[in-house]
């Protein structure tokens, strides 16, 4: 047990004053992140100016044996940086500076506290922009997005944090600083720079961060269409793929989500479809011209009851607005709302959502389904009441159930959310025991002392076990009817 | 399709009894790349009899296949759909296999735009050196389950394990290239031209620089390379298919040359002056060297750009051929070795002398 008042003195002495939160009326804000339903109080708050000073944190923390978490905006949707009760929450948040915008090689070093949409705000003047676009990017920051290896709704076209990342600069637990990947499209030495991207801050800290910048497209141009039958929408999105069309986005709303956004932001959505989708296509002008041709063709062959496509960019922008906000729009219709984030192959998307209906009828609580269709990625929102006893669990209990369907049809249970402490359980259906003790052994490489976020991501094997013992009911295993992948 | 079989079972027992006795194995596939990285002894094992296609749904956009199958084969069931291997991988002077394609991390001329074997590479199923077969990642795009071990391959030189599968992003082919000459001219001129084409968004899929010559292939319309001739005052030429297959797999006269021949990955806007010819691909972001220079040099002067420098191929294979890492990062890497391959197994030395 280490206790608060003498730590923060210790920590007082090679930081400024400013910089160490240990009463506790100024921890309460960081007991969580964007996944409220789990709370702790970290021991102590870090919010350090610079690289030097994490080194000496982290040298710290490792000689003492203090747990250490890492957090960025506290955007993440996982429990990632819930804070340790017996360890230091390290906030990167005045890690701030955009170090360069590289017009000539078409890069930005920036470090982990810069927020992911002011690089593209910063890269503008140059005619660039930082392709990775998730829902928060107002706010999340890009060291978080490394951490989780953040989506958005670009990615079928422009990839991951993953391919958007050329180099990082970590500080191990140790205190150690190194450099990974390079300022070049390859680096030498076995991938650690890919290891290190969404790995939930198991592994080392992210102190910089060079990112590729790409040039802003000349044209964005979105349609709109509906559907009364939520399949024949996901042959819709197979039948574009299928014609050779990359869109730079591709995204679907179930009937529940769409009246909610509609609701909220006006979008225009028309309210008694079963489901739309957005399908957004970039470039420069003449080529969008013909490739949306070709889209609102292939939609309306598809069995479209109504295709739209937006008639000027302030159209364009209030159909990405609905499903940009469709999570605070089904916030405003249930006191609470459970995110899951499971992937799935695209052609199982009809049978996926018949079961997760049933589900829904088999526990009483609402469903409202967003979908990155383009790249598989399902956020089922299960709609509760947490102030009524026992519903968090009911919920919880059916993400869970729709994490393991995930799975059962060769999907996986996260798909740019990140384990965290939320999806721990889910892990063990994942992921045989062989799998998780490697996963542990490679923690052990980086971080021999399990010093850093501890508890999160990958879960022992005794926690699998007891899991195990829960859910095979009568020695069954959960749906029984489907192929294991 | 020229063979379909699976050989986890008689590979697995191989693994056993290598790690019972400590016996090194020498993975082998269709030897293309046997003259890239470093001398690896042991036993060979062949991995090409571990072949097919397992599953491949077009509308997915992923492939996957045991990683003994023929690059052709699988290159033959996606140009059937429209669709290709992003990365275009090179073949060299014979056939390639996936695994090795992947295991190389080796990549062709469309790199900067379609991707690297490691950002295809979705997930594999892995044979390692306890004989444990274990699945990382998976066959959807998106997936952050766990650390991303199956990335981790791409590029090993199957230092850790065997690729018994792999699945692979595909992307559709695009319906028209065309090939571009540049203004015959000095890189110094050049390069400034390039860059502001990207910057305007020309869709570039590769680009090739030697000497005074410089040609691009571009993917678009007939209609907008038209227009982008007219933009940029360039000329446009037959599509040399042909030419941009044998850039990929290195059957240029440049070459052919003696003398070791240097891979050096660079920042494309990266000034590099040497009195020797340098062949510039991606752009600016890799250029080939020959040159008899003690290796400490030009490791040194890409060192200063930020990038690192391979010896590609006619150097000494017991010597370091790969970039050498600062040593923690050397450390952790042997650390990996010993979490997957503790009996040191499989390839020892082909990657860095010491794991």
């Amino acid at each position: 047990m280490h206790d608060r008042l003498t730590l923060a003195g210790e920590f007082r002495k090679m930081l400024p004053e400013e910089c160490v939160i240990f009463r506790e009326e100024e921890l309460i804000p960081y007991e969580c992140d964007g996944l409220s339903a789990y709370r702790k109080v970290p021991l102590i708050v870090l919010l350090p100016y610079n690289a030097e000073q994490v080194e000496e944190i982290l040298k710290f923390c490792h000689q003492r044996e203090i747990p250490v978490v890492a957090r960025g905006s506290g955007t993440g949707l996982s429990g990632g940086a819930l804070p340790h009760e017996q360890g230091v929450l390290l906030s990167l948040a005045r890690l701030n500076r955009i170090l360069q915008i590289d017009r000539e090689n078409m890069q930005a070093r920036v470090q982990p506290g810069v927020r992911n949409l002011a690089v593209s705000e910063a890269a503008k003047p140059q005619g660039l922009y930082y392709a990775p676009d998730p829902s928060s990017q107002i706010a999340c920051s890009i060291g978080g997005n490394v951490a989780e290896n953040a989506g958005g709704v670009h990615c079928l076209k422009y990839g991951l944090t993953l391919h958007n990342v050329l180099q990082l600069t970590i500080i191990t637990m140790d205190g150690e600083r190194l450099t990974l990947g390079a300022g070049s499209l390859d680096a030498p030495g076995l991938d650690l720079l890919a290891l290190f991207t969404g790995s939930e801050g198991m592994l080392g800290v992210v102190v910089e961060v060079l990112v590729k910048l790409l040039p802003i497209p000349e044209r964005q141009q979105v349609v709109l269409a509906a559907f009364d039958d939520i399949e024949t929408a996901g042959n819709a999105v197979a039948e574009i793929i299928a014609k050779g069309i990359l869109p730079a986005g591709l995204e679907m709303m179930d009937n529940l989500s769409i009246r909610a956004s509609e609701d909220f932001v006006h979008a225009g959505y028309p309210t008694d479809a079963a489901a739309i989708l957005l399908c957004e296509v970039d470039g420069v002008d003449a080529e969008v011209s013909e490739e949306i041709w070709r889209v609102r063709e292939i939609l309306q062959q598809s069995g479209a009851i109504e295709v739209r496509t937006a008639s000027d960019e302030q159209e364009r922008i209030k159909f990405w607005a609905g499903r940009k906000n469709a999570f605070p729009a089904v916030g405003r219709i249930s006191p609470d709302y459970y995110c899951m984030d499971g992937t799935i192959p695209r052609h199982q998307l009809g049978k996926v959502l018949k079961m997760i209906g049933e589900m829904s009828t088999r526990y009483g609580l609402r469903c409202a389904n967003v979908f990155h269709a383009g790249d598989g990625n399902l956020h089922p929102l299960i709609l509760y009441d947490a102030n009524n006893p026992g519903e968090l669990e009911q919920a919880e209990a059916f993400g869970g159930e729709i994490l393991e369907l995930c799975v059962a049809v060769g999907g996986t249970i996260t798909g740019e959310h990140g384990v965290g402490l939320e999806k721990i359980n889910q892990m063990c259906a994942q992921f045989k025991d062989e799998e998780l003790e490697t996963f542990h052994a490679v923690k052990k490489v980086f971080d021999p002392h399990t010093l850093l976020n501890p508890g999160k991501a990958i879960p022992t094997l005794n926690r699998c076990a007891e899991f195990g013992a829960m859910h095979v009911h009568a020695g069954k295993l959960r749906f029984p009817e489907l192929e294991r992948f | 399709m020229s063979n379909d079989r699976d050989c986890s079972e008689s590979l697995c027992t191989a693994v056993l009894d290598a790690a019972r006795d400590s016996r090194p194995l020498k993975l082998l596939g269709h030897g293309s790349k046997a003259f890239y990285g470093r001398e690896s002894v042991g036993k060979p094992l062949s991995l090409t009899e571990h072949s097919g296609i397992i599953s491949y749904a077009p509308t997915e956009l992923v492939i996957t296949a045991r990683g003994g199958t023929p690059l052709e084969e699988i290159e033959q069931a996606l140009s059937e759909k429209g669709q290709m291997l992003p990365f275009e991988p090179p073949h060299f002077a014979a056939k390639g296999t996936i695994g090795g394609a992947i295991a190389s991390g080796l990549s062709g001329p469309r790199r900067p735009w379609g991707g690297s074997p490691r950002d295809l590479l979705l997930g594999v199923k892995l044979l390692d050196g306890r004989g444990q077969i274990l699945r990382f990642g998976g066959q959807v795009m998106k997936n952050v389950a766990g650390y991303d071990l199956s990335r981790l391959m791409a590029g090993a030189m199957g230092t850790l394990g065997i690729l018994l599968e792999v699945s692979i992003k595909v992307l559709p082919k695009p319906p028209q290239e065309h090939t571009l000459m540049l203004p015959a001219g000095d890189w110094s001129v050049t390069r400034p031209l390039l860059h502001k084409m990207l910057i305007e968004g020309i869709p570039v899929t590769a680009s090739y620089s030697l000497g005074e010559e410089h040609k691009l292939r571009l993917a678009c319309s007939q209609a907008r390379l038209k227009q982008i001739q007219q933009d940029y005052g360039v000329e446009s030429v037959e599509h040399q298919v042909d030419f941009w297959q044998a850039l990929r797999d290195q059957q240029l006269d440049f070459f052919q040359q003696q003398g070791p021949l240097w891979r050096l990955s660079i920042p494309a806007a990266a000034n590099i002056d040497l009195k020797e010819p340098i062949l510039c691909e991606w752009t600016g972001g890799l250029r080939w060297l020959v040159s008899e220079r003690p290796a400490s040099e030009i490791r040194s002067m890409v060192e200063k750009t930020r990038g690192h420098a391979i010896l590609f191929r006619n150097g000494d294979p017991a010597g370091e051929v790969f970039h050498p890492l600062q040593p923690r990062l050397a450390e952790m890497q042997k650390g990996l070795k010993q979490v997957f391959d503790p009996e040191g197994i499989f390839n020892p030395g082909r990657h860095y002398p010491d794991y």
